[in-house]
């Protein structure tokens, strides 16, 4: 029973080392701690605003605005510190909740005017680029001291790794995440929720609460990922991130997330991220092929994912249906 | 052979200190393929390192700094022996570079700066876009030798530091010059259409007899004005003189027909210097000057343009 629920999981992670260990065998440097603090690193703010696309997929919705929010994020913070003299983490509790409150908003319209959450956050990815557009249109650079501190924290692992902040707090939303997820009961909500509204409503869930809940926590995932984004480039640019949405949702989906909602794991997820930054890193140690080999991979990677998960849902059906077909004969 | 030779002996000569110099390995962030110039920079840094038996390796950031930073990181786990990087923005590159730095891997900025300590890079190789307007401006000077001219401008999109530095230059550049004077001046935003609408409404508001020559902030702003020119019924090259800057092939395919009269090159060889700056520190750790200036080389009709088209129509333009 186990074994079938965690098959996709499984299989996300068989790719994952099978991958890593075909990568290492071509170019045994990248069995480095460089590559893994690299892994780590590099895909923080990925990490962090998939894990609240994890909970959006699984209760059956989606969320475009995020890429445009760390954008937002990041030229709000850029600007605020340029031309005030607010301490940095002031203004992070600030954005935060004025991402979460966006956050909640398009939620509230989701589930209060009943609209698809496609539209809605469609209309608010416009909304988030544009304000970030009104802040500024440039590379605004933050040169506060607070950020060098920040910046400089890590640890140097043998071998020249650095283990940097903001790997270490992706890693954190991602444990809290996944006991959110599988241990409360809001989580077992979101799950009821993606497993279809009405029975979710008859169960007794509360599906305001819970709509607007999953919302406000993608939005406010996503200004901290801004947050991150803006430690990772110490700048904010209202052209960044452009499509993070889009590489969020595919990280799910290939961690194996049930599109339609209602199935998935939050550590799934993790390495999901973990499988798109390695194709990166393998292409880039290849050095000759060109990189949107990369966008080719993921989506070759999508669709297998897609039919396995298909695959499995079919499997499942005529398994019942043969079940109960046996229980009526006897 | 004679490289292969000249390799393996410098390559036995610093053997313990270097053993790596007979076979480099150098990473290179580029941008992106945004524009021919990019595209023909990037195919002309590929050759330049063929031509060093150089292994490069080419991560093109989709105009993404996030990528150009991972693409870094991992050049750095690579153990490359140097990186060539040309950024996206001018932010951001401080803890990267320090990385790199870190793992004593020099590198080199190619054709844009970073706002960053000059000691995390090597070196920068850029083109001064004010000495290319000057440029341009001295050869009308000399063109002219004496006699007055009525200048028409074609300006870069408004605000862009080419435009403006661009436009600084050429002034400096007949600064000292008697009866040369810019009559007119108006963007064509770079872009071919425009430098051709722009141009008509300056053929019409001044009356073509009366311009002598067309000064254009890039090439393909001075090829649309060519147009505008031919059917005003002027000739091109000749009733007005035409001078503009980049010389892209199509510059010098119109030089070669006569219908312009030079153009400044902003090389798309910035791999070139920086190469050989960085051969030289491998080699014995000769630290090259914070910032290379490309040469901007004039183009006239005294150059082979024909022959260069040829050369110049398979890099990417």
């Amino acid at each position: 029973m186990i074994r079938s629920t965690h098959l996709p999981l499984m299989v996300t992670l068989a790719t994952f080392v099978l991958a890593f260990a075909l990568c290492g065998w071509q170019y045994p440097s990248m069995l480095s701690t460089r590559v893994v603090a690299n892994l780590l690193t590099d895909n923080a703010f990925l990490g962090i605003v998939a894990v609240g696309m994890t909970f959006v997929i699984l209760s059956g919705g989606i969320d475009l605005s995020v890429g445009s929010v760390i954008a937002f994020t990041g030229v709000f913070l850029a600007v605020i510190l340029r031309d005030t003299s607010i301490h940095p983490l002031a203004a992070f509790v600030l954005v935060l909740l004025i991402t979460t409150m966006f956050g909640a908003a398009m939620g509230a319209v989701i589930h209060f005017l009943e609209m698809p959450p496609f539209i809605v956050t469609l209309a608010g990815m416009f909304l988030a680029r544009g304000a970030a557009y009104v802040l500024s249109t440039d590379s605004v650079p933050i040169t506060h001291e607070f950020y060098d501190t920040l910046q400089d924290i890590y640890w140097k692992a043998p071998g020249g790794g650095r283990f940097r902040l903001i790997g270490g707090i992706m890693l954190l939303v991602f444990i809290c995440g996944a006991l959110v997820a599988h241990r409360t009961r809001f989580g077992q909500n979101v799950y009821a929720v993606g497993g279809g509204g009405p029975t979710a409503r008859l169960m007794g869930v509360p599906l305001a609460r819970t709509t607007v809940g999953i919302y406000a926590i993608s939005g406010g995932l996503a200004g901290l990922a801004g947050i991150i984004f803006s430690l990772y480039t110490s700048a904010g640019y209202s052209l960044a991130t452009v499509g993070v949405e889009l590489d969020a949702i595919a990280a799910v989906v290939i961690g194996g997330t049930l599109l339609s909602g209602g199935y998935g794991f939050v550590a799934g997820t993790f390495f999901g991220i973990l499988i798109m930054g390695l194709i990166q890193t393998y292409i880039v140690f290849d050095g000759t092929l060109s990189s949107w080999w990369t966008k080719i991979v993921i989506g070759a990677l999508l669709f297998s994912f897609i039919l396995l998960q298909k695959g499995l849902t079919w499997a499942t059906i005529t398994r019942k249906r043969t079940a109960t077909g046996s229980a009526q004969q006897s | 052979m004679n490289i292969k030779a000249t390799l393996l002996a410098s390559a036995v000569a610093l053997t313990p200190a270097f053993a790596v110099a007979q076979d480099l390995t150098i990473g290179f962030s580029q941008i992106g393929s945004e524009s021919g110039w990019r595209a023909a920079e990037t195919t002309v840094t590929k050759q330049e390192a063929e031509k060093r038996g150089i292994d490069l390796k080419f991560a093109d950031a989709q105009q993404k700094q996030e990528n150009q930073i991972k693409a870094i990181r991992s050049f750095i786990a690579q153990g490359v022996d140097a990186i060539l990087l040309a950024p996206v923005v001018a932010t951001g590159w401080d803890e990267v570079l320090e990385e790199a730095a870190d793992a004593e891997i020099p590198v080199v900025l190619l054709d844009r700066t970073v706002d960053a300590p000059e000691d995390l890079y090597l070196t920068a190789v850029t083109s001064d876009l004010v000495h290319e307007g000057r440029v341009a401006g001295q050869w009308l000077v000399d063109e002219m030798a004496g006699e007055p001219c009525r200048i028409v401008e074609l300006q870069g999109t408004t605000g862009s530091s080419p435009a403006i530095d661009r436009k600084q230059g050429f002034e400096e550049g007949i600064a000292g010059a008697e009866g040369l004077e810019i009559v007119r001046s108006q963007t064509g935003d770079f872009t071919r259409s425009q430098g051709k609408v722009v141009m008509e409404s300056f053929l019409k508001a001044e009356g073509g007899e009366n311009i002598c020559a067309l000064y254009a902030h890039n090439d393909d702003m001075a090829v649309g004005a060519i147009q505008a020119i031919k059917e005003a019924g002027l000739n091109p090259g000749e009733d007005i003189k035409i001078v503009a800057i980049d010389a892209v092939p199509d510059a010098h395919l119109a030089i070669a027909n006569g219908e312009m009269n030079a153009t400044i090159e902003l090389t798309p060889n910035m791999a070139g210097p920086a190469l050989d700056a960085l051969e030289a520190y491998l080699a014995d750790g000769t630290a090259p000057a914070k910032w290379i200036q490309t040469e901007s080389k004039l183009f006239t009709a005294a150059d082979d343009n024909a022959a260069i088209y040829e050369e110049k129509k398979n890099l990417g333009y």
